[in-house]
Order: C-alpha cells, then structure tokens, then sequence
C-alpha cells in the first residue's frame, strides 16, 4: 500500500513531464520527476484559479456549452453502449460459471446489475470517455494553442477560459452520469441476450429478479460519482492542452498525456469516491 | 512645462487625443533569455510604424506585450493614454476591443468557417442582428477582397487567402489601431505584394495606427511612416527609411540591402 502513492507520483510525473527524464542516474531522475510532479500541481492550480473566476462571472458561454455538450456526447455515445454492452456480456458469462460452481446460480440477474449499476458501468464510462473525450480535448486545444488561436481569442476580448475550458468542463461533467445510464442499460440489456442463450430466461423475469434487492440509494451515488470522473477528465485535457508548447509533438503530448492522467485520476478519485459512499450510504 | 504635464494627465486617464500606442523602457525575458532590453517606441495617430528585425528578436513578443497576452519584466506600454501592463483583464479587454491583430499564420479558428471567424468577433462585442452581422461580415470580407469562398474552413483556402480573413476578423470591431505580426511571412512575392498593398488601401481609407512587425524591408517601406530596426532586444535606430538609409552602422546597411 505505501508504495502506491511513490508509484502514482512517479507515473504522474513521467506522463505530464514535457521534457524526457534525464537518465544520468536514478537519484537525480526521481528528484526531477518530483520537482515536475509538484510544478504540475502548481500550475494546475494556477488553472483552476483562472478556470473559477471566468466560469462564475458573464457573460455565460450558454451556446458554446450546448455545442460541446452535444459534440461529446453524440462522439462518445457508441463507445460507451458498445464498452457497456461487451462489459454486461463478459460479466455474466464469467459470473455465471462462477456461481454455478457455488450452486447459486438463481443470484446470476442480481449479481450482474449489481455489479454494472455499482462499479463496471460507471468505470467503464469514465475510461471509454477519457479515451474518447480526453484525448479529443487535449489535442483539440494544443492544436489551438501552438496556431495561436488561443491568443487570437484572447486579443478579441474573449475569455479563452470561459470560452474553451468552463463550457468544455461541465460539458463533461453532466455528460457522463447521462452517459453512465446508457451504458447501465446497454450493459443489462446485453447480460440478459448471453444468460439467454446459455439458457433461456425472459426478460421480465430477468429484470424482476435483478432488481429485486436493488433500490435508489444503489443507483443514485454511483451514476452521480461520474460528475466527479466527468470534472476530471475536462480539467485534466483542457490544462493539458491549453498548456502545449512546441508544434505538433506539443499536441501529441498534451492528447497522450490527457489520455494517461484522466484514466489514472479517474481510478484514483473511484477509489476514494466508493469508500465515501459506503460510508454515507452504508 | 504644460506639455508634459497634460500629457502626463492624458496617460492616467485613458485621452482619445493621447499617443495611440507608447512604449517605454519595456524589458521581458523567458527564463534565462533576455527578449526585449528597454525598448522604447512612439506611434503617432494614424501612422504606421514597422518594427525590423532578424527572425528571433523578439519582434513578436512586443505586439502581445502591446495587447497584454504576455507581462513584462519592467517597463510600460500606453495604449490611448492607458497603461496596459497593470490594467486588470476587464479593463484590458475593453482596450482590446480598439486593437485589431493579424497573428502570423492568421490563427484562424480551424472548426469555423472563413464566414464564422469574421463573425465571431461581431457575435461576441456588438448586438447586431443576424441579417445585420452577415451583411457586417460580407462588407469586411469584401473590403479584403474574400468575397468568395467564405463558407469554407481555414484549411480548404490558401495561406494569402487565410491572411485576408485574418485582416478582415481584425477590422471586424472598427480598431483604432492593428497590430500585424509577420503579415507577409511565408507568402509568394506576389501575394505578399498583394497584402500589403491591402494593408495600405485600408490605411487609407480608416486611418488606422498601425504596428507592423517584420523581417520584410521591401513590405515595411511599402507600408510605413517610419521604421524601427532591432538588433539583441534593443532599437538599434529608428526614423524615416532616408533616415535609416543615412546610417553607416553596418547591420543597419547590411539589413537594408535586401531592399
């Protein structure tokens, strides 16, 4: 366990380093991922800082919003009911052997929409969408970044934070719970075609026995975490991308390194997020 | 001693009748790199002064210095009378809105199209209707010459055409004054020909003060009132072109025979 933290901060570091690490020996390489890990954190403060002022003062960027709410949740729609459809698949042939083996196997329906309503569908999301959303970002705005059109929006009066990150970000944010449900029912759906086939069920069998146990309290913290994931996949591209130097390496690195740090937050933040629902929601 | 006095008022306060843009002992480095050592820089209104200068002078950084997207080290830069470097962004933004600026590879916004980039600036700063924005943005395409292909993106037109657009966003709000960063860099001799005889028709015509920033002798002497030459982040002279052609500094001679 405490090599965890030793082990994020060094990946941490080694994904949103600019420059390579110098290989001159171990000592001063772990020093120079440390001073970047915290001039990271620095900066994404500094960020956040600029980020809160524009997004909380008007003019308010509602059209903009609108856009990039539709542009990422139309783009990363397919993914996720493909990613939640393979998840419910996998889930109940891997699960159903396993309970058959236990001779429980009547708790199959139960334990598949259990598990897809309280982990697999919102993790699974909350990748598919840092794969998609992050990396779209990220490369979206280093490219505006390096043609300077960052600066040309800032020379019009336009708050690039206001305009480019806030909208980006809550775009995210009340994207993915949305996008969670799709993949929740996609992820059912599916389950229920491979029990089916393994051996016949109706569906309303299915659904009665798998939600038998299942009651608000279930649903509501897990789908509503994924704001959380959603927050930090926006912040996380949008810095990284508003932040690129250097030509188009500079974009692929802010999209690769988008990509990186959102799915290494996002379970990071799942782990702290499950313990606090367990506690508020026992 | 009532010049500098009122002058000195004018600055504080913001005049219309104030120097358009004016620039005094501005230093700013990166890192260990000093850009700009001191500079100091007057633009009369409705004038055009060129800023020269080898690629890496740090000619750029002045012109976003001018409109705050970069902080100086030391110094200040006046616009109409304001000091721009302590102004706090709403402030600031208010003086951008008076300043047009053509960036060096146009920095067209690549998911809108030639149409929607004019606009944008419209959209953002005026109330117009939409009939009347899109009859705005036809007339400024017009006055640059891109009465065609303007449902295009960025990248389906050419680099002069991109410049033009990019002239035309710059006018979109009416300036009082258009910065041009590099207008001619990367374009055919005739094209490039073709843009600053633009740039002229359209001093002409708006009495815009002008920044232009440069490595082109041929472009700025067609466009200028007067001219700066820089040399290691220091105005090494300037003047009028007859001037610069008087000196017997050899940079100066050196730069000037590619005229």
């Amino acid at each position: 366990m405490i090599a965890q933290p030793a082990f994020f901060l060094f990946g941490l570091a080694a994904a949103s380093s600019a420059t390579p690490v110098d290989r001159g020996g171990i000592v001063s390489g772990i020093g120079d991922l440390t001073i970047k890990f915290f001039e990271w954190f620095g900066n994404l403060s500094f960020f956040c800082g600029r980020l809160i002022r524009a997004a909380f003062t008007p003019p308010y960027e509602i059209r903009e919003f609108f856009h990039q709410f539709d542009e990422l949740g139309s783009k990363s729609l397919p993914l996720v009911a493909l990613a939640g459809a393979a998840t419910g698949v996998v889930l109940t042939l891997s699960t159903r052997d396993s309970l058959i083996r236990f001779g429980a196997k009547s708790f199959l329906p139960a334990v598949v929409v259990f598990s897809i309503i309280k982990e697999s569908g919102p993790i699974i999301t909350g990748l598919v969408v840092s794969g998609r959303a992050a990396a779209g970002i990220g490369s979206e705005l280093a490219a505006m970044k390096v043609s300077e059109q960052i600066d040309a929006m800032e020379a019009s009066a336009v708050n690039p934070y206001r305009y480019l990150a806030a909208t980006r970000i809550l775009a995210c944010m009340l994207m993915l719970p949305m996008l969670t449900l799709v993949s929740d029912f996609c992820g059912i759906m599916m389950g229920w075609v491979a029990n089916n086939a393994a051996e016949p069920i109706s569906l309303r069998l299915f659904i009665q026995d798998g939600f038998k146990s299942v009651d608000f309290s279930d649903l509501l913290p897990s789908t509503l975490k994924t704001i959380i994931f959603g927050l930090l996949i926006g912040l996380i591209a949008c810095f990284q991308g508003m932040n690129a130097t250097g030509g188009t390496e500079g974009v692929e690195r802010a999209a690769t390194s988008s990509v990186v740090l959102a799915s290494l937050f996002i379970i990071l933040a799942d782990v702290a997020l499950v313990h606090l629902i367990l506690v508020f929601f026992p | 001693m009532s010049a500098p006095i009122a002058g000195a008022n004018a600055e504080a306060n913001g005049d219309k009748n104030a120097t358009p843009v004016k620039v005094k002992s501005l230093s700013k480095s990166f890192g260990q790199q000093k850009v700009l050592k001191g500079i100091d820089l007057e633009v009369a209104a409705g004038q055009t002064l060129s800023v020269l200068g080898r690629s890496g002078t740090g000619k750029s950084v002045l012109l976003k210095l001018i409109i705050g997207l970069e902080k100086p080290d030391s110094g200040s830069i006046f616009v109409h009378g304001e000091e721009v470097t302590k102004m706090p962004t709403k402030e600031l933004n208010e003086v951008r809105k008076k300043v047009g600026f053509l960036f060096q590879q146009a920095a067209l916004y690549d998911s809108m199209t030639v149409e929607e980039n004019v606009a944008f600036p419209l959209r953002r700063h005026t109330h117009l209707s939409d009939s009347e924005r899109k009859k705005r943005v036809r007339e400024l395409l017009a006055s640059v010459g891109m009465d065609h292909d303007t449902q295009k993106l960025p990248s389906e037109i050419s680099g002069g055409m991109q410049k033009r657009v990019g002239l035309a966003r710059a006018l979109a709000l009416d300036p009082e004054i258009l910065l041009f960063d590099e207008p001619t860099a990367g374009l055919d001799p005739i094209t490039a020909s073709e843009i600053d005889d633009l740039i002229v028709k359209l001093q002409k015509e708006r009495h815009i003060t002008s920044v232009v920033v440069t490595h082109d002798i041929h472009g700025a002497r067609t466009v200028s009132d007067r001219l700066a030459l820089m040399r290691d982040g220091e105005i090494l002279i300037q003047g009028t072109f007859d001037d610069l052609q008087k000196s017997r500094d050899p940079f100066v001679v050196q730069f000037l025979k590619g005229c």
